[in-house]
């Protein structure tokens, strides 16, 4: 237990010492790169910023989230079980897919002009999605028939094999992409505020950072971002090892 | 001629892109009450079709599957059925597997009655103390038992196993035969086991059915009469090799690759 929280703190920590040297070594003024000595004092300066942007860009991350859980597992759920449908929707899914969300950001915005908060879930949920819907339907897809045999012979209904078969089995295949999903989502939400700014959330503090040539509130930023990020992604841990832990294998 | 399982003149063709292929052309096979049937053939003759059709999981084109004197045309909760993969489900413990069929099938049994089913036939099998185990941490052999424990949990009339050992090492393959007697002593069943080995087919089942090449038919049928229980012994013994003798001569006609006259006999 106590290495399972020492060993990443560790690495944390030898990270930060070797970025604070790279910045002594090349003597870096903190317009090329901040060091991390120099970010605790630019998160004390605006820590009330911080905390209310850092919750505007959380809340409309885990919205987006919840909303691509919903339509990816909805999506999956189609492509798995028809494939006709999975012919029909992967090269459409596969081609939104592809579409930078930069230029789609522009898109959103001038479509809702004002909802910004409608907009950046928006953005998070399109960022999201895929990897969900992927996952789901082959999952779905890949179950091995034996599986349904065993309960179809027992004259099991197709909702009755869905709840005690296909959905558990698929689980460990949803986590894993909610993984991917979770940090996708922060930077759907990020692009938004960044992109097309309204002052809120970390973006537009990373944006004033900009043009305020504040380069340590920016790197900070970024450190706050990715701390976000780490958080919803033990959240998820802690989901899979409730719903799905009996997919890991003890070490042997 | 009937049984209580009986299948009469059943004809199948799947659809495929290059047309119909016949995999199964007027196959009659009846099996008593009690009687445990093992169906010997070369591969892809449609040895699996036929568990599917016994298990009410597809319809023939033509002919009749008749189950306890009921024409098969669904699904029915009277059959237990077991395949090669155990296809245990890998998030519920050994028990809770063993006892899924309980919570489908409609049945009187209160949950601890249902408990204690399940822990009955995993300890005839030798998995006491597993019950509480992953599948994950069991070995193929111990799946493939708790497998054919989930398979009889619901007291179906019919047991279908589909090459069921077919993925074992011989000699866990050996012990689960000796389990199989161990089983149908404590809990008769009326069975079809399609399998490859033809050792098996003479050790376990009271009659042989060798199927012959696609469209499969009956090709021989070979009664392997008991003196009380059987040991592996017996496997070793001169009628046992003549027993086995005829089988792979019959395989090998199946396949094609032996010369025969008009009874099938090869000359």
């Amino acid at each position: 237990m106590i290495r399972k929280v020492a060993v990443p703190i560790a690495a944390i920590v030898v990270f930060l010492v070797l970025w604070e040297l790279l910045v002594w070594v090349n003597d870096w003024p903190n317009y090329v790169m901040a060091s991390p000595s120099d970010l605790p004092a630019a998160v004390m300066k605006f820590w009330m910023l911080f905390l209310e942007m850092g919750w505007q860009t959380l809340w409309r991350t885990v919205i987006g989230l919840l909303i691509a859980i919903f339509v990816g597992v909805a999506l999956g759920m189609i492509m798995g079980f028809w494939r006709i449908m999975r012919e029909a929707l992967y090269p459409l899914l596969v081609g939104f897919n592809a579409i930078p969300k930069a230029t789609v950001v522009p898109i959103v915005a001038l479509l809702f002009v004002g909802a910004h908060n409608f907009n950046t879930v928006m953005i998070a949920f399109m960022i999201s999605f895929f990897p969900i819907a992927v996952s789901v339907s082959i999952g779905l897809s890949t179950l091995e028939p034996e599986y349904r045999d065993i309960l179809r012979s027992l004259g099991a209904s197709q909702s009755t094999i869905f709840w005690k078969i296909a959905l558990p089995k698929t689980l460990p295949e949803f986590f894993g992409a909610l993984k991917v999903s979770v940090t996708l989502a922060f930077i759907g939400t990020n692009l938004m505020e960044i992109v097309s700014p309204h002052g809120r959330g970390l973006g537009s503090l990373f944006d004033s950072g900009k043009t305020n040539s504040d380069y340590p509130l920016m790197f900070a930023v970024l450190i706050a971002l990715a701390f976000l990020g780490i958080v919803l992604y033990y959240v998820v841990v802690v989901l899979e090892n409730i719903f799905a832990g009996w997919a890991e294998r003890e070490p042997s | 001629m009937s049984g209580l399982i009986d299948i009469r003149d059943v004809t199948h063709a799947y659809v495929t892109e290059s047309g119909p292929l016949p995999v199964l052309r007027d196959l009659s096979i009846a099996i008593p009450e009690g009687g445990f049937v093992a169906v010997v053939g070369p591969s892809g003759c449609g040895k699996s079709t036929l568990t599917r059709l016994i298990a009410g999981l597809m319809k023939p084109d033509s002919g009749e599957v008749w189950l306890h004197g009921e024409k098969v045309t669904s699904p029915r909760s009277t059959v237990g059925m077991a395949f090669q993969n155990p296809v245990l489900l890998e998030w519920r413990s050994i028990l809770k597997n063993v006892m899924l069929p309980l919570e489908i099938v409609p049945t009187t049994l209160t949950r601890r009655e249902q408990e204690e089913r399940a822990r009955k036939l995993l300890s005839l099998v030798g998995l006491d103390g597993f019950e509480d185990k992953r599948p994950s941490e069991l070995s193929g052999g111990m799946r493939q038992r708790a497998s054919l424990c989930r398979a009889l949990v619901h007291q179906p009339n019919v047991l279908v196993l589909d090459e069921p050992f077919g993925a074992l090492d011989a000699f866990t393959r050996e012990d689960l035969w000796m389990t199989m007697h161990n089983l149908k002593a404590e809990e008769p069943f009326t069975g079809v086991m399609i399998t490859h080995d033809l050792r098996e087919s003479i050790f376990l089942a009271d009659q042989v059915v060798v199927l012959s090449g696609r469209p499969a038919t009956t090709q021989h049928v070979m009664d392997v009469p008991s003196t009380g229980p059987r040991v592996l012994d017996d496997l070793y013994t001169p009628e046992a090799a003549e027993r086995l003798n005829i089988l792979r001569r019959q395989i090998e006609i199946a396949q094609g690759r032996a010369p025969t006259d008009a009874e099938g006999t090869v000359s």
